[in-house]
């Protein structure tokens, strides 16, 4: 543990908080009025500046404590946490983050911004709702962060100073030879762990020190109270030239006991000097008692401990090497904090396997709908423990071997004809297994959505910031859980299509108002499994598309012929077509030149599909489905010139075995099979893969019946089938590169590479569709 | 023999930066990451200080100082309070509550060693 | 112009030495992984033709470079006799298909002469001097440069 990996340790914490801030945040303006979740807003704002300031991010810790005095007048009633005020905050959460951001990667933030929010948020804490008689928020102690100087470890300085040190510049008086203290002791000093014992020894390493102690006041055994305090002390400290150390070492104590502190050449020493007392005490201070003479008595310092009634030399010597400084290992500290930023060494992700194991077999929903204080009671619940990304991934990569390994030795016994059947119920034992251990081991890598859906949430606000719309997000689903390979890919189209959806889907306040539907927009972002696959919709209550213009736009592009007869449901799913835009002007919001092409692009590389349902006046649903995890995948294996390929299971409608009468021949090269009255284009994958010249005879071959992207379907023509199974997915670009009209790669029983199917890729090229497969590898760069 | 400090804290990185500190200077450390916990981490260990957080959920620190005082095994045990603030305020009530010192946020090293061997033996 | 052995002028580096048809070849040494036998390669589609395919190395897909191919020498039918390089370069592991392996050799800067001129572009892009060894020549190729023009080729 350095203070680099601590460092970042502070950011994945401030991710979690910022979360825990915006999901709050939400919470309040959706009417929770749970005390606990305002102090959790104001725990995690609190919790961002606390680790801020031990790295001395000041920017971050000024703009939290800010943030925190406002959110500390919502926590203690003074604050109505109306919508607008609302508004502030979340938009606080936003520049938090931001500022989190920056600090941790070193780059520069909107200072207009945050300054503009420090000043509404300075106003909250002091305008309405603050009851009458507060006083402004300028008026309270300005914070000032410390930062942590490891290199340099300070041992006094602990109490504050109330005087100048320039004041015994001139050395006069008796001052510089040393203090006389008086130490009275209430129970409660004891009461709260305190120990005189310890407070002698500490002012005895300040100088030379007499010790003694009176004892007048103990009372007979039978009225004593054993937890009373009946001993008082005078320590003479010399050779100190100011009293601060001497106050330092009380600090903890001074509530709790009687203290005098007199410099020693004084002749009012007798007497307690009322102006030096450092803090009035609770209670009035008993009058204190004449001093005991100081002696210097021989006994061991343990028996301060025995009797408590003797005086006791303090044998100084000892305590000179237990300096603070020396007690510190320097090692891990050496190097001041705030020059750690650029070296500081990558740290391995961490994923937490949070709650998973809870929340296994339960309806994934049912979690989202609790509220508050079942939520406190959830969190009790399930323990959980935090693990290094990397070992994860590196047991399902084991895992994959075996299941590579297993299936190896299934097709070895069979060729060799050496199974018994004892020997092929144990195969088939080990390959259940070994599918069981894969599903959990999966399921450790497993995350909910829900962060994605959040920061989808900032999004939204943003544009509709930008656009002058009003915009109500609501999500579903946020703890459907899939893998988190997939998680981290989600974020990109997810953000294009929320984007778009808030653009291009939904109309302006005056229009919708015009239209009879509520100033308020809503889009609601849904996440569930099905067959599966995780599906996640985009419903947006805006205007539809605008089919009219989609197909004046398509035909100018080219895109369809001016004639051509498409239904409703082709005509809106030409919006994925590559550069087609319905924006009349282009807009910088729904993606810096970003259409729905490269979505659709990028949802595809992961082996996901997506389609659009639109109704004119209701709104628009986009769809996306994609797999759970991008690391195994259920696959059929085919032969194609005498290769082996595997076509993915999800894209697969049927297979058939083509007879000669239902293929025929359309134009040069292309050719049709008649299925059940339709006609389905053929595409021979030997020739689209450029594995052979001559197109295959498809009476030889076998026809698997694959739906594409588009809605429509096509044959590929294959040699053979040989069987469906899982596969793990390896990457072709880890050492090579993309291949257009390949997926991946994975490692079949011989142990042998085979190639993984990108179905649309090779629909598309079968089609001389030269745009699409360069797309494709640009996207993976 | 080594001593041993109990850390209650919800914060990730201040629990770490606590355990390096400690740790660096020759102390066992044992974590908590609420009042509740701490309580029940006490159960079952006899740690020579505690240092405690004061804004967490389940039960605060005031909450846990009073839970430790309470019960007749533990009362003894010195408590430092880590406070953000330097503020009189938070100092007084954690005081109240039954602690011991405090050392204030952000603590470097030294302060924090310093702040322990002044309550232990 | 001859990068990697200045860069190294002063130490003694060890190079590893390969037969190609009647040539002798050489990379350095810090850049082999491993060596091994030839094992038939799954094709690639849409690839150069110096890129044989892939084969599985212990669980990952490894890409098979036909190095005379490469070279713009006559194309390698490969056979059980052939032997693999696997070395890594930039970030990536390839596999290299060689004849055999011939000799591991220590040599300085000085050994190491400059790429005669010759009219052939193609070995001047890869080739980064020549070593005479016992009678032999040598020539030292740097597979930063052979990798880097695959990958824009493929691309």
């Amino acid at each position: 543990m350095d203070m680099n990996e601590i460092r970042e340790i502070f950011f994945q914490e401030c991710e979690e908080q910022l979360a825990e801030l915006e999901t709050g945040l939400l919470a309040l303006n959706d009417g929770d009025t749970d005390p606990e979740t305002v102090n959790a807003v104001f725990r995690a704002v609190h919790s961002i500046k606390g680790g801020a300031g031990a790295f001395a991010l000041d920017d971050l810790v000024a703009f939290a404590h800010v943030f925190e005095t406002t959110l500390d007048k919502v926590r203690s009633g003074q604050l109505e946490p109306t919508h607008d005020v609302l508004k502030v905050m979340l938009k606080s959460a936003d520049v938090l983050a931001d500022l989190t951001n920056a600090a941790r990667h070193g780059d520069q933030i909107d200072q207009d911004r945050s300054a503009s929010l420090v000043a509404d948020l300075e106003a909250l804490a002091r305008g309405e709702g603050v009851s009458s008689g507060e006083k402004p928020a300028e008026a309270e102690p300005e914070f000032t962060p410390v930062p942590v100087m490891l290199d340099e470890p300070q041992s006094a300085d602990f109490a504050p100073v109330p005087f100048s040190f320039d004041d015994f510049d001139d050395e006069d008086t008796a001052a510089a030879s040393g203090f006389v203290v008086t130490f009275r002791p209430r129970a409660e000093l004891y009461g709260k762990g305190n120990d005189a014992y310890l407070l002698l020894r500490d002012v005895a390493k300040l100088g030379a020190a007499k010790i003694a102690c009176d004892s007048s006041d103990l009372p007979d055994l039978a009225q004593m109270d054993p937890e009373g305090a009946y001993l008082s002390w005078t320590i003479e400290v010399t050779g100190l030239a100011d009293e601060a150390p001497i106050q330092r070492v009380f600090e903890f104590a001074e509530w709790d006991c009687d203290l005098t502190i007199v410099p020693s050449g004084d002749v009012s020493a007798v007497q307690p000097a009322e102006e030096i007392v450092l803090m009035a005490p609770i209670e009035t201070p008993a009058p204190v008692k004449a001093p005991t003479p100081v002696i210097t008595p021989a006994k061991p310092a343990a028996s301060v401990e025995d009797s408590g009634m003797v005086p006791v030399p303090f044998d100084l010597s000892a305590f000179d090497n237990l300096t603070v400084a020396d007690t510190i290992a320097p090692q891990p500290v050496a190097a001041p904090v705030a020059a750690t930023t650029a070296a500081s060494a990558p740290v391995a992700p961490v994923i937490s396997i949070a709650e998973a194991a809870a929340k296994r077999g339960v309806d994934p929903d049912a979690a989202d709908r609790r509220q508050g204080g079942d939520r406190r009671a959830a969190e009790t619940v399930a323990p959980t423990i935090r693990v290094d990304l990397d070992r994860v991934d590196r047991l399902i990569n084991l895992v994959g071997e075996l299941v590579i390994n297993q299936a190896m030795l299934a097709q070895s016994v069979n060729e060799s004809a050496a199974g018994t059947s004892a020997i092929n119920m144990g195969l088939e034992e080990l390959q259940q297994l070994t599918r069981e251990i894969q599903d959990s081991v999966m399921a450790i890598r497993a995350q909910p959505v829900k962060p994605v859906f959040q920061r989808m949430s900032r999004i939204v606000r943003e544009i509709a910031d930008m656009t002058g719309k009003s915009v109500r997000l609501v999500t579903e689903g946020e703890n459907t859980e899939v893998d988190k390979t997939v998680i981290d890919k989600l974020a990109e189209p997810l953000t294009h299509m929320i984007r778009n959806a808030v653009d291009h889907g939904l109309e302006t306040p005056e229009k919708r108002l015009a239209a009879g539907k509520p100033e308020e927009g809503t889009l609601r972002l849904a996440a569930k499994h099905r067959s599966g696959r995780i599906v996640i919709e985009i419903a947006d209550d805006g205007a539809g598309i605008n089919r009219e213009r989609v197909r004046k736009k398509a035909i100018e592009n080219g895109l369809i012929s001016a004639d051509a007869n498409l239904s409703d449901e082709e005509i809106d799913n030409l919006i994925f077509h590559a550069g087609f835009s319905t924006a009349d002007k282009i807009s910088d919001i729904s993606g810096r030149g970003v259409g729905m092409d490269v979505v659709k692009r990028s949802i595809q590389q992961l082996g996901g599909r997506i389609s659009i349902v639109s109704k004119p006046g209701e709104g628009s649903v986009f769809t996306m489905s994609l797999p759970l995890t991008l690391a195994v995948l259920d696959g059929m294996v085919v032969s194609v010139a005498n290769q082996t390929l595997v076509v993915p299971l999800t894209a697969i409608v049927e297979t058939l075995q083509p007879e000669a009468s239902k293929i025929h021949r359309f134009g040069a090269e292309q050719r049709l099979i008649s299925i059940r009255d339709t006609f389905c284009p053929l595409v021979d994958v030997g020739r689209v893969l450029s594995f052979r010249r001559e197109q295959a005879d498809p009476v030889h071959g076998v026809a698997v019946l694959v739906e594409t992207e588009g809605g429509g379907q096509r044959a590929l023509m294959v040699d053979a089938i040989q069987g469906q199974r899982q596969v793990v997915i390896k990457s072709l670009e880890a050492n090579y590169d993309h291949v257009p009209g390949i997926a991946a790669a994975t490692i079949l029983g011989d142990g042998r590479v085979a190639l993984i199917l990108d179905v649309d890729a090779v629909v598309a090229g079968s089609r001389g569709d030269q745009a699409r497969p360069e797309l494709s590898l640009a996207a993976v760069g | 023999m080594k001593k041993t400090v109990l850390t209650v804290d919800d914060s990730r990185t201040i629990r770490n930066m606590l355990l390096m500190t400690l740790s660096g200077a020759g102390y066992e450390t044992i974590q908590a990451e609420d009042g509740v916990e701490g309580l029940e981490v006490l159960a079952r260990s006899n740690p020579d200080v505690i240092v405690t957080d004061i804004n967490m959920p389940r039960l605060d620190g005031f909450g846990f100082i009073e839970g430790v005082r309470r019960d007749e095994r533990t009362r003894a045990i010195p408590i430092l309070v880590l406070t953000t603030e330097s503020d009189q305020e938070k100092k007084n009530r954690a005081r109240q509550a039954g602690a011991t010192g405090w050392i204030v946020k952000p603590f470097d090293p030294a302060k924090l060693i310093d702040a322990i061997e002044r309550v232990t033996a | 112009m001859n990068e990697l052995a200045r860069t190294q002028a002063d130490g003694v580096r060890e190079l590893i030495a390969f037969r190609i048809g009647d040539q002798e070849f050489c990379v350095d040494i810090m850049s082999v992984r491993e060596i091994r036998g030839w094992t038939p390669a799954t094709a690639l589609p849409h690839s150069p033709g110096f890129v044989l395919g892939v084969i599985n190395l212990r669980g990952a897909v490894l890409p098979i470079i036909d190095l005379s191919s490469r070279l713009g020498m006559k194309a390698a039918d490969p056979t059980a006799r052939h032997v693999i390089i696997v070395a890594q370069v930039h970030k990536k592991v390839v596999g290299l298909l060689v004849d055999a392996v011939s000799d591991i050799l220590s040599v300085t800067s000085q050994n190491i002469q400059p790429t005669p001129e010759v009219s052939s572009e193609l070995d001047k892009s890869f080739a980064r001097g020549v070593l005479a060894i016992e009678g032999r020549m040598i020539c030292l190729i740097e597979l930063e440069a052979l990798f880097k023009s695959s990958e824009s080729e493929a691309a």
